[in-house]
């Protein structure tokens, strides 16, 4: 579903991925983890194309995106929810939602969303940035997801929310898993919640991937120690 | 104010006023182009006041062609004219963005400049077309006149008229802000550039729209001008300061507070005129906006939510 070769990104003159590849499959939950500064961020942001890819390919069900921008990829299929989640505060939670809408063309915030987020639907009304984080990074989720994307990118959803809220946030993604196609990949540091939701766990340091395995035959305290400092 | 009986203060202050509302038009019209432009692309349009005079000279236009072709069609014409004004500067004002704005987003001062330089531009062209004298369509005659109250209060049709056309407007601008989705997309760029595109908006057409739409609304802002003064070549640049505060003092991104921010420097500056000298009460109005800016700078309205 996602196919991404040899991919190089640099800020200026310094490259902070260097040549990655890799490739997701439908379905699949891949998680990333690494520790601060290691590139995960960037790594997602070019492939939203927020930044620009000085070199390699991004693929999307088999259509090149390289050259893309944002919104255009967004139309291909892939959405994206940021670290710090990037809602817009001073529209209401609906309008959030509806700026995800835009791109495919729906005219009611689907029943499905709110199923998911009740949360939200209680708030409806309130301004986004009102909200506490965890309803923030819901919101965020639910303005991804209404774009109708064939992959998902979370980057660090656990970041800053208390320890129960992460736990919702893994169901509400393993529900999604197993409601809709959907390849979901995401950032994290937090190997139980990744525990919790991939299918594939690989390691990323200085720019590069080191380290691959399945969930089940992941061993934990390998990945932790390439997490610890 | 010794001098004037309790009766002819009442007429002053209705009639000012009144002049006070035209004012409070324009200046509103003008405000709203150049805040949702500033708003969602942080371009300062140091030429919005041009775009107003285009309004202007097109409604002039339109005038002297069907005075001299279609003479039974100058009772009408005017009401096309504001259209025909909203379509040309919207139009210029979307080709400017094309040309010269988009290549220099992320950089104000630059665009500070540019826009500066087009006003120039634009001054010495309408000069060249239409000459440095100033001038004024023929109105129709259901424009002219005044209406009257009582004895001593006589209120301008015109004025009446525009502002009329202003609330229309002000109303379409609000409907197209909250109400569409074309509305829904401005106000996330506004918020978050980055993160719209990576929702799906394509910002780089909204900011087109935008632009052109802004433009348009001060062409409409032109048409409007005509009927309570002569345009000139720097018929705009007089305006622009004043909308400059206009939309600083009621806060950018606020519609209600740019409404409401219009209505009182017009308002303060129309009364105090007809008592002191027009540069005091400029000064007057100025002082009072700066104190007030020093002690709410995000100006008079804004949205507040956690940080």
């Amino acid at each position: 579903m996602l196919e991404v070769s040899d991919l190089h990104v640099s800020y200026g003159q310094s490259e902070v991925i260097h040549g990655i590849s890799f490739t997701a499959k439908k379905n699949e939950t891949l998680a990333i983890m690494g520790r601060n500064g290691m590139g995960k961020t960037t790594l997602f942001k070019s492939l939203i194309g927020i930044l620009e890819a000085g070199e390699g390919s991004i693929k999307i069900d088999g259509e090149d995106v390289t050259k893309n921008e944002s919104h255009q990829r967004v139309a291909n299929g892939i959405a994206y929810v940021p670290q710090g989640r990037m809602i817009f505060p001073t529209l209401t939670v609906q309008e959030n939602i509806e700026t995800g809408m835009q791109v495919s063309g729906m005219k009611r915030v689907p029943e499905d969303i709110y199923a998911l987020f009740p949360v939200l639907f209680d708030m409806r009304h309130r301004k986004g940035g009102n909200l506490s984080g965890g309803q923030q990074q819901q919101l965020a989720i639910a303005r991804a997801l209404v774009t109708n994307p064939k992959v998902l990118l979370l980057d660090e959803p656990t970041e800053g929310i208390q320890p129960s809220i992460i736990k919702d946030i893994a169901k509400i993604l393993n529900e999604i898993q197993q409601m809709r196609d959907i390849t979901i990949i995401v950032s994290e540091q937090v190997l139980s919640f990744t525990m919790a939701i991939a299918d594939r766990l690989i390691v990323i340091d200085s720019g590069k991937f080191i380290h691959e395995d399945l969930r089940k035959d992941v061993d934990v305290a390998k990945i932790s120690k390439y997490l610890s400092v | 104010m010794g001098e004037y009986s309790i009766q002819e203060l009442t007429s002053i202050f209705a009639m000012q006023g009144f002049a006070g509302l035209s004012l409070f038009s324009v200046l509103l019209l003008m405000a709203l182009g150049l805040a949702i432009i500033f708003g969602q692309m942080g371009v300062i349009n140091m030429a919005h006041g041009e775009f107003m005079a285009v309004g202007a000279y097109t409604t002039y236009l339109m005038s002297v062609i069907s005075e001299t072709y279609f003479p039974w069609f100058t009772q009408y014409y005017f009401l096309f004219a504001i259209m025909a004004s909203f379509f040309i500067a919207g139009i210029l004002g979307y080709l400017t963005e094309f040309i010269l704005i988009r290549h220099l987003y992320k950089r104000p001062l630059d665009t500070l400049l540019a826009t500066w330089g087009l006003s120039l531009i634009m001054q010495q062209t309408f000069r060249s077309l239409f000459g440095a004298r100033e001038v004024s369509p023929t109105l129709p005659d259901w424009l002219m006149g005044s209406y009257q109250p009582t004895d001593s209060i006589y209120i301008p049709i015109n004025g009446m008229f525009v502002l009329g056309l202003t609330a229309v407007v002000t109303i379409g601008v609000y409907i197209l802000m909250y109400r569409s989705n074309w509305g829904l997309a401005v106000r996330a760029t506004t918020q978050n550039r980055i993160m719209s595109g990576a929702v799906g908006i394509n910002t780089k057409k909204i900011d087109r729209l935008t632009f052109a739409l802004g433009c348009g609304i001060a062409g409409i802002a032109g048409a409007a001008f005509t009927t309570i003064a002569s345009t000139g070549p720097t018929s705009g640049s007089l305006y622009i300061v004043d909308t400059f505060m206009v939309v600083v003092f009621g806060g950018a991104a606020s519609l209600f507070g740019t409404i409401a921010s219009a209505f009182t420097i017009a308002q303060a500056q129309s009364i105090l005129e007809f008592f002191i000298s027009g540069s005091m009460a400029k000064v007057l109005t100025l002082l009072t906006l700066v104190i007030i800016l020093m002690m709410r700078p995000e100006g008079l309205f804004s949205i507040k939510v956690r940080k």
